[in-house]
């Protein structure tokens, strides 16, 4: 464990710290994604360090007034700003989990408000497919699925968060692609939704395939992977269209509602929440094709495998329960011990799957308990905005949903 | 000679205009109807009216107020108005309207922003008018440390500390002023508070507390949200900013190099870069310059970003107002015998500032609105939130309720600041124009 004096000088040992941090500034532009800087830090976990590991403010205590954590942080968040103190702070120790635990709570990035995936209700409680995830994975840790603090996040600020510590974990319908599991250095736990961009037309425009739309005018949002594909798709079809340059998605709902455009196109699980509040949803549709991928999923840093294999094995039990049927009504019962060795694995009634992450064998039942199994999240939050199963059904349903064994 | 033949010997009484001068037709007449080109304008006019307003009126005449959702809203419109009206929804305001004011600030503890709010009107009332007795200047001071205590909770005596830091250095630059001069006094009144703060200001604050325990629930800055995030940035924007611009303003006119160019070069950097990079600065770049795990809290990080924006753009409009002074009114203050300070204090300033007030206050109202831009780097503004309303299943689609709610607020507050600046400059208009 690296600790930062109070006066701003490196207690001893932190040498590779302060030149690692020079490094940083120097070389910012590309190299620095910060985990280059600080993968020796974390290869490096800390051996017979005293107690004060994991410190999340900065804050250096006097070892006695560790319990004293709270009072302190509010103060070195102040005092560190009038004195530029920022860098006199404790570095992150190498266990995301340890981390956590320590915390006693999980920091969850989510989107800023996405229909279905996350928003805040009248009480300010975070709800959604994603939201309720980063619950699973807080009563996993924790017994306790409300030890989770949401930080929304934007399309821009969303990796830095999780890059510079400020979340642990992203559940913010996250593409994975190669540059940011390669070059940002992200684990992808997995995919949750199999999301692809797709269209939607007025019905009277007598429609039924993207293959119609020569000539059609487009919405668009602007600065997105959505217009590249869709340039893409008409240039590879031999079809002309014309763009009408859309910022947010409640600007093109008015565009496209006002009849400025012949079609929208966006994610379909967007198209699909847009269409559910029109006034009269019959009167579009949504077409057949699907012209990207965008395999939607949990992510985390590099570098820390334990933590990544959490989130990774959470996800995976939230769609073992689903093909199993366990369901958050029927959990109980079937903890009580089953003839399916893999349920009671998962169950924690057989093995020590648990003990392996780090954590106490009722993990995967407590997420479970806490939001239900995958087919029920999906029924609880994105049915209702008129999505159906598709390609994120079970894959013994012909989907592409498939777990790993849990043995 | 003949006598006055034709002298009356009474007075007639006087006749009234004729009634195309008085009156409503009068009026009509002078204002709207003089000539074609007039009345062609007037005609005009009144067609935008009349459109604009059989626009708006029935989409207000037809709002509902009590509804769960944007669909019931619409059923409701539906049942009542008939199948093709057209209504307001503002059952969402009602729904949310403590979240847009409050955002995620616990719900019990809302008597707290209140109260804050209420004291920062009654801190910042001597500051703006001065015909209210000068001791209450001492609340003023307070304020900012109360203020802090209250929203964001915690022991009451981090606030103390800190506040001891600047009484510390008021009495180290006083001991030290008696015995080594000006410079080093100034030195010690920015080391000792430092050193203070540093060291000092924990502990005793751990100390007091495990003695004399006074605190307050924690609300963290995440909580923060709507209206109540826009006026503590607003508002601690607004009082950094002016002291630091005044300086800047009189150190880009110093002699002294050092200080002039530092001025010229903060000020001038400041105003070639636009808020939002700024912005971004302090959200994603700090962070990485940072080591991780540092907790920089992300609206101070935010709220001296804007203070320090606002305030090169203060110095130049108080550079402005120096500019103006003849520069005999400099020469009368040297005359006086007065240093430089006290010239300045008693002289320049006040008369600087008094032109300068519209613009001063117009970068105030420019700033409290460039607030809403941090919903870009993910905080819960009033235009974050409309986003993450609209999020939510019952009211996505609704768009005009929600603006139009945010945009009324925000005039309040910005109309009642230009108002205020109107009474200013009257009250300090002292005719030498």
């Amino acid at each position: 464990m690296r600790e930062w004096g109070r006066s701003g000088r490196p207690v001893a040992g932190t040498n590779v710290m302060q030149l690692r941090s020079a490094t940083c500034f120097l070389t910012i532009r590309r190299a620095c994604k910060l985990d280059p800087c600080r993968a020796p830090l974390h290869a490096a976990p800390p051996e017979g360090d005293p107690s004060t590991n994991h410190h999340p403010t900065g804050a250096v205590p006097i070892p006695a007034q560790s319990e004293r954590k709270e009072v302190n942080m509010k103060k070195t968040i102040i005092l560190g700003a009038i004195a530029a103190a920022g860098l006199s702070a404790t570095v992150a120790s190498a266990g995301t989990l340890d981390d956590v635990k320590a915390r006693g709570y999980l920091q969850c990035g989510v989107t800023t408000g996405l229909v279905g995936f996350a928003a805040p209700d009248a009480n300010g409680e975070w709800h959604g497919f994603d939201a309720d995830f980063c619950r699973a994975v807080a009563a996993a840790i924790f017994g306790d699925p409300n030890k989770v603090k949401f930080t929304p996040t934007t399309g821009k600020t969303r990796f830095t968060a999780l890059a510079s510590g400020e979340v642990d974990m992203l559940a913010r319908n996250t593409t994975w692609t190669f540059t940011r599991d390669v070059d940002l250095k992200f684990t992808f736990a997995g995919v949750n939704y199999y999301d692809g961009q797709g269209f939607m037309v007025r019905k009277d425009l007598g429609v039924s395939s993207a293959k119609e739309l020569n000539g059609a005018t487009v919405c668009i949002q602007t600065g997105t992977t959505t217009e590249l594909n869709l340039a893409d798709y008409f240039r590879s079809n031999g079809m002309e269209y014309e763009p009408v340059p859309i910022e947010t998605n409640a600007e093109a709902r008015q565009q496209f509602l006002a009849g400025a455009c012949d079609v929208y196109t966006t994610d379909r699980s967007g198209l699909a929440a847009t269409r559910a509040t029109f006034e009269n949803p019959d009167d579009y549709v949504i077409l057949p094709e699907t012209i990207s991928k965008e395999p939607l999923g949990p992510l985390s840093r590099h570098g820390d495998e334990q933590w990544s294999d959490l989130i990774r094995w959470t996800l995976n039990a939230l769609i073992s329960a689903e093909e199993l049927g366990i369901t958050s009504a029927n959990i109980d019962e079937l903890r009580k011990g089953t003839n399916n060795p893999e349920i009671n694995r998962i169950l924690g009634t057989e093995g020590n799957l648990g003990a392996m992450l780090g954590l106490d064998k009722d993990w995967a039942y407590n997420a479970i308990k806490a939001v239900g199994n995958y087919g029920e999240l999906f029924d609880k939050y994105l049915k209702p905005i008129g999505l159906d199963r598709g390609l994120n059904a079970q894959w013994k349903n012909g989907g592409l949903i498939y777990s790993p064994p849990f043995r | 000679m003949a006598e006055t033949t034709y002298v009356r010997t009474e007075m007639l009484p006087p006749k009234p205009p004729p009634p195309t001068q008085t009156g409503v037709i009068g009026w009509l007449r002078e204002n709207l109807f003089d000539g074609w080109k007039n009345t062609l304008l007037t005609l005009v006019a009144l067609y935008v009216i009349y459109a604009l307003l059989s626009a708006a009126l029935p989409w207000f005449l037809h709002a509902v107020w009590n509804a769960e959702s944007l669909n019931e809203c619409r059923e409701i419109i539906k049942a009542s108005w008939g199948p093709e009206a057209d209504g307001a929804c503002f059952a969402v305001i009602r729904d949310r309207w403590h979240q847009m004011l409050y955002g995620f600030y616990p719900q019990d503890l809302y008597w707290r922003p209140n109260l804050a709010f209420v004291l920062m009107l009654v801190a910042l009332s001597p500051v703006l008018f001065p015909n209210l007795p000068r001791k209450m200047l001492v609340f003023s001071l307070i304020y900012p440390f109360l203020g802090y205590w209250l929203l964001w909770g915690g022991t009451v005596w981090a606030p103390v500390s800190w506040a001891l830091g600047f009484i510390l250095g008021y009495f180290a630059f006083i001991l030290v002023n008696d015995r080594g001069g000006t410079i080093l006094a100034a030195i010690a009144a920015v080391v000792v508070p430092v050193l203070w703060w540093l060291f000092g200001a924990g502990p005793f604050a751990d100390l007091v507390q495990s003695l004399i325990p006074i605190s307050l629930a924690d609300v963290e800055s995440r909580q923060f949200g709507g209206f109540m995030l826009s006026v503590t940035i607003g508002i601690t924007g607004i009082v950094g900013s002016l002291p630091l611009g005044i300086i800047l303003a009189l150190g880009r006119q110093s002699n002294l190099l050092m200080v002039k160019s530092l001025s010229v070069g903060f000020i001038e950097f400041i105003r070639g870069v636009p808020l939002i990079t700024l912005l971004f600065v302090a959200s994603t770049l700090l962070n990485i310059f940072m080591p991780p795990g540092t907790n920089f809290d992300i609206i101070l990080r935010v709220v001296i970003m804007v203070t320090l924006f606002s305030a090169a753009y203060v110095a130049e409009v108080v550079r402005g107002g120096l500019a103006a002074l003849p520069k005999g009114q400099y020469e009368a203050a040297a005359a006086l015998g007065l240093d430089y300070w006290k010239s300045m204090r008693l002289v320049i300033l006040p008369q600087a500032l008094k032109i300068a007030i519209p613009g001063i206050v117009s970068t105030f109202i420019g700033l409290f609105k460039d607030t809403t831009l941090v919903s870009i780097i993910g905080l819960m503004d009033p235009i974050g939130l409309t986003n993450a309303i609209r999020a939510n299943a019952e009211w996505q689609g609704i768009i005009w309720e929600l603006y139009g709610f945010v945009a009324l607020v925000f005039w309040i507050f910005c109309f009642s600041m230009s108002r205020y600046s109107m009474y200013l400059e009257s009250r300090l208009e002292t005719g030498h124009r």
